[in-house]
């Protein structure tokens, strides 16, 4: 008898777009979380509505490991499309499960193979022809369930969370799953090696995606104003505020403490966005990439004018349209750099769902209090997957609403104030918005020179003092942004920087490093541009610096090569980009490649 | 010694110079210096007190001109063509405000169309000024998109194509307030101007505003002389805000003058000239404008009014208190949310 290998494995389904197969796959993904068995589950799917082929993968690992595996040890295929790929990639020793009204070849000897009586079963069920292809999906559920001993009560927990309890629909997708499973026990001879056991390392945590974790933030974080245009992978982020601030923020006579529109497109988006924010609410928009190229020129006038916006990046991989529904951390540089003219942007980096939550106030706080864009880079892996995360925390510090003056304040300072005045020297000069009564409240907002009263000028002393304000101003978001997360060993040889959602992958393949040729590394995962203090004191602490991104060309090494050119010669790109999260052996493999050629 | 004659105030107390902004760097006789000043004129008439009013521009000379009228009110000149989003999203941070959007036909007909179109159909309360004058001055000549075909410009040739109507335009994307006037009668403007900034929602007014500089040849469509001879007014159009109301009953002969009823309380008088119009009716307007195309007529005056509709911001629901006034605790919820907020999720 071969010896079982449990709680460590990957799982690959292979179904056609819009065949409904996510609510099965969801549905495998939480029962597993609910028996207590670290999961991750990534959805690899197509830019269609309808007919391509797509894949969901999920990791189950008893170590807690959830970045993606290249190699899959569990494959589920129903797309005759996708049979013969999905056939060669699974792990010799693995299971193969396919519909068997697939009519293909099957050459492999060294896997375990069950076919799947899908359609069969689907047309035996009691539900109308319209719901057959969806409770089709719930075969494989079953029959997994049952090879794989999944617990269908967990099973059952996760179909009545995705239903929201409606009884009707869970009974008849349950009553599939319970048929298939039974269907399984009595034809199908387990020959492969893979199970799931019980375990207790889910308790404290939730599942959720990044983008209603991002959304929630913003709503802690007093958010009063959302524009946003439809794009993959971001648009869950707003419809997210559709959903939970009617929840959230209402008054008890039913009114609105919010505005949320969906604008024409990414220009108007922003422009309202910064409307909004020069008028004194709590403002954002969400988008991706080729949003983002489009909010550029609007993203400068927030720079220059000095106007609060947050501005919320789900990267997709790019250039151009690229891979609408595949992650990348593409746009790092432009964002840093965005819009022309002199600048440079602060941005965040969540790693988790937890601090998308976090950075979803924070970044309203920092907007405000810098009176500048604020621009929050998540991508597709990290906003639109289900994550294992710590549940949300509550704001642990009051709302921050920046230099603002009101009548009273003005009254105080009878009337003598200037906008773009450095009275306190860090930079932030103070401001007014519309409705403020007080006769010298006005301002005239503009993207034009202006003197420190705002007024058009011309003058070069002028311009060069207030762009070197503004200098001045990034230098104290140095010391306002999120600090980096260190996590040293000793006697570590070298440093690995990394940020976003590259974490998990990071964190394996430094437990692999350590393995393999037992190299030790420190990690510093970084949360905000402009780089800290910390960051400067971490990468002087070794000879190689690491810097492992989801892009091309390594922006992250870029941007830090520039700001500190003495150190440069120390960061190595562990860069590439697929449209896939990373892997752990990538980047250990890279690593070590570049370690051997040292 | 005596003491100078305090100088004359509205009812909200403030002097016409509380109305002033600074002085204009436009041309001299440049149209748009003269709508400035019947904006001045009118919120002085209208006793609105400057801190309660916004001003918004895209880049252009007629964006230059916020600058020039209400000194104390807040402004912003935006981007070249994105007036519409940056007025619409400051919009909702104090519903009790007043907004005044001053563009150009090359920030509105040619850039910013898109924006326009859908701010117009969002019925955003605000007075959108387009100063048409059919080509592109600060960039020192070139064609803008309301430029009629055949217009001959001094380094451009001639223009190929059609021009775009804004009045058009806004009426097909569902305007609720369009009219045309023309900066040459000044008059007109104002009252317009009043009725507009009474509306409720988005008045959009597109006013032949000529280039001195660039485009005002005798016989081109935006200049003065083309102006004064081809104006043809649908009416003599005078505003009588909602406490002067009473005061006008019956000073016109039966049958002469129609009335238009304003959301405000106020009230439009339109005097019938040749013929009778009524600018409650879309398809009035859009036949109007496509005679005056035909005919090469300037229809000025108002072309097409509806009160009925929603603002923008009134679709809403928003709490009684301006936005941007909210306190802290009204913008957080409570903490113990969280905890449903958690088991919400699986």
């Amino acid at each position: 008898m071969i010896k079982k290998i449990i709680n460590d494995f990957s799982i690959t389904v292979a179904t056609i777009n819009g065949s409904g197969s996510q609510t099965a796959n969801v549905t495998l993904l939480r029962a597993l979380f609910k028996m207590g068995i670290p999961v991750s589950g990534k959805n690899l799917f197509p830019s269609n509505i309808q007919g391509l082929p797509t894949w969901y993968t999920i990791r189950v690992s008893k170590n807690g490991f959830i970045a993606r595996r290249d190699e899959q040890e569990v494959v589920i295929t129903l797309n005759p499309a996708s049979f013969a790929r999905d056939l060669a990639s699974v792990q010799p020793g693995g299971a193969f499960f396919f519909a068997d009204d697939i009519k293909l070849p099957i050459s492999r000897n060294d896997i375990s193979i069950y076919p799947m009586p899908v359609k069969q079963m689907a047309r035996a069920s009691n539900v109308s022809p319209a719901l057959r292809d969806y409770i089709a999906n719930m075969v494989y559920v079953g029959i997994l369930a049952q090879m794989l001993e999944i617990d269908l009560e967990s099973v059952k927990q996760a179909l009545s969370f995705h239903f929201k309890g409606k009884a009707q629909a869970i009974d008849s997708n349950f009553s599939t799953i319970s048929t298939s499973a039974d269907w399984a026990a009595q034809n199908l001879n387990k020959s492969d090696p893979y199970y799931v056991e019980q375990m207790d390392s889910t308790s404290g945590f939730v599942m959720a995606d990044g983008n209603t974790a991002a959304a929630l933030g913003a709503i802690y974080g007093g958010l009063q104003f959302a524009a946003w245009y439809p794009i993959t992978p971001a648009s869950t982020l707003a419809e997210s505020l559709n959903i939970f601030l009617p929840q959230l923020r209402k008054t008890a006579d039913g009114k609105q403490t919010y505005a949320v529109l969906q604008a024409e497109d990414e220009l108007a988006a922003i422009g309202m966005a910064i409307g909004a924010g020069w008028a004194g609410l709590r403002s954002m928009t969400s988008t991706s990439g080729p949003g983002l190229s489009l909010m550029g020129e609007y993203a400068g006038l927030a720079y220059f004018a000095e106007v609060p916006v947050v501005i919320w990046d789900v990267q997709r991989i790019g250039p151009s349209t690229g891979l609408p529904t595949r992650t990348a951390q593409g746009d790092l540089t432009e964002a840093y750099f965005l819009s022309h003219g002199d600048k440079q942007n602060v941005i965040l980096l969540p790693g988790s769902v937890q601090e998308c939550f976090e950075f979803g106030w924070k970044a309203l706080d920092l907007a405000e209090t810098l009176q500048a864009p604020v621009f929050v880079l998540s991508d597709l892996d990290l906003g639109m997957n289900q994550w294992m995360t710590k549940p949300f925390e509550y704001p642990d510090s009051p709302l921050e609403r920046g230099k603002i003056l009101w009548e009273t304040d003005l009254e105080k300072l009878k009337g003598i104030w200037s906008r773009y005045k450095d009275s306190d020297g860090d930079g932030i000069p103070y401001r007014t918005v519309p409705g403020n009564k007080h006769p010298s409240s006005a301002w005239f907002g503009r993207g034009t020179g202006h003197d420190e009263e705002a007024r058009y000028t011309e003058n070069s002393d002028a311009w060069e003092n207030n762009m070197a304000r503004l200098k001045k101003k990034y230098d104290t978001a140095r010391t306002l942004v999120p600090e980096p997360l260190i996590n040293s060993t000793i006697g570590a040889k070298v440093g690995i920087i990394a940020y976003g959602s590259t974490e998990p992958a990071v964190e394996e393949a430094r437990a692999l490093l350590k393995l393999a040729g037992g190299l030790k590394t420190s990690f510093l995962r970084l949360r905000a541009l402009p780089l800290s203090s910390a960051v400067q004191n971490f990468i002087k602490n070794f000879a190689t610096i690491y810097v492992v991104e989801a892009n091309r060309d390594g922006q992250l090494r870029q941007i830090m090569s520039a700001a500190m050119p003495d150190q440069a010669p120390k960061f190595r790109s562990v860069c590439h980009s697929d449209g896939l999260p990373l892997t752990a052996k990538w980047v250990k493999e890279t690593i070590l490649a570049q370690e051997q050629n040292k | 010694m005596t003491t100078p004659a305090p100088a004359q105030t509205n009812k909200a107390g403030l002097t016409k110079n509380d109305y002033r902004g600074l002085p204009s760097t436009l041309c001299q006789g440049c149209g748009h210096n003269s709508i400035a000043n019947q904006i001045i004129t009118a919120c002085y008439d209208l006793d609105i007190v400057p801190e309660e009013v916004i001003k918004f521009s895209g880049i252009g000379c007629s964006s230059k001109s916020p600058a020039y009228f209400l000194n104390r009110s807040f402004g912003f000149n935006g981007l070249h063509g994105r007036m519409s989003s940056l007025a619409t999203g400051a919009l909702f941070a104090d519903t009790t405000l007043r907004a005044i959007g001053i563009s150009g036909d090359g920030d509105t007909a040619s850039i910013g169309m898109g924006g326009f179109k859908h701010m117009v159909r969002r019925n955003a309360p605000i007075m959108y000024i387009i100063e048409n004058n059919g080509v592109y001055g600060l960039t020192k000549g070139q064609f803008s998109a309301t430029a009629e075909m055949g217009l001959n410009l001094k380094h451009q040739g001639i223009n190929q194509y059609m021009p775009v109507d804004i009045c058009m335009e806004a009426l097909a994307s569902n305007a609720t307030f369009v009219a045309r006037s023309f900066a040459g009668d000044a008059k007109q403007v104002k009252e317009l101007l009043k009725a507009a900034l009474s509306h409720h929602g988005v008045a959009v007014i597109d006013i032949i505003s000529p280039c001195v500089t660039f485009n005002n040849q005798e016989d081109a469509a935006h200049s003065y002389t083309w102006g004064k001879d081809h104006e043809a007014p649908l009416h003599e159009i005078s505003f009588i805000p909602a406490l002067d109301e009473i005061e006008m009953q019956g000073e016109f002969p039966e049958g002469t003058v129609r009335e238009v009823s304003m959301h405000d309380g106020s009230t439009i008088l339109l005097k019938k000239l040749e013929k009778d119009y009524d600018p409650t009716s879309r398809a009035n307007a859009f036949q109007i404008l496509e005679s005056a195309q035909l005919n090469t007529w300037l229809v000025t005056g108002l072309l097409y009014i509806d009160e009925s509709k929603p603002t923008l911001t009134e679709t809403f629901n928003l709490v009684n208190t301006p936005l941007n006034r909210l306190a802290d605790r009204e913008l957080r919820p409570e903490p113990e949310t969280i905890f449903k907020i958690n088991a919400m999720m699986f």
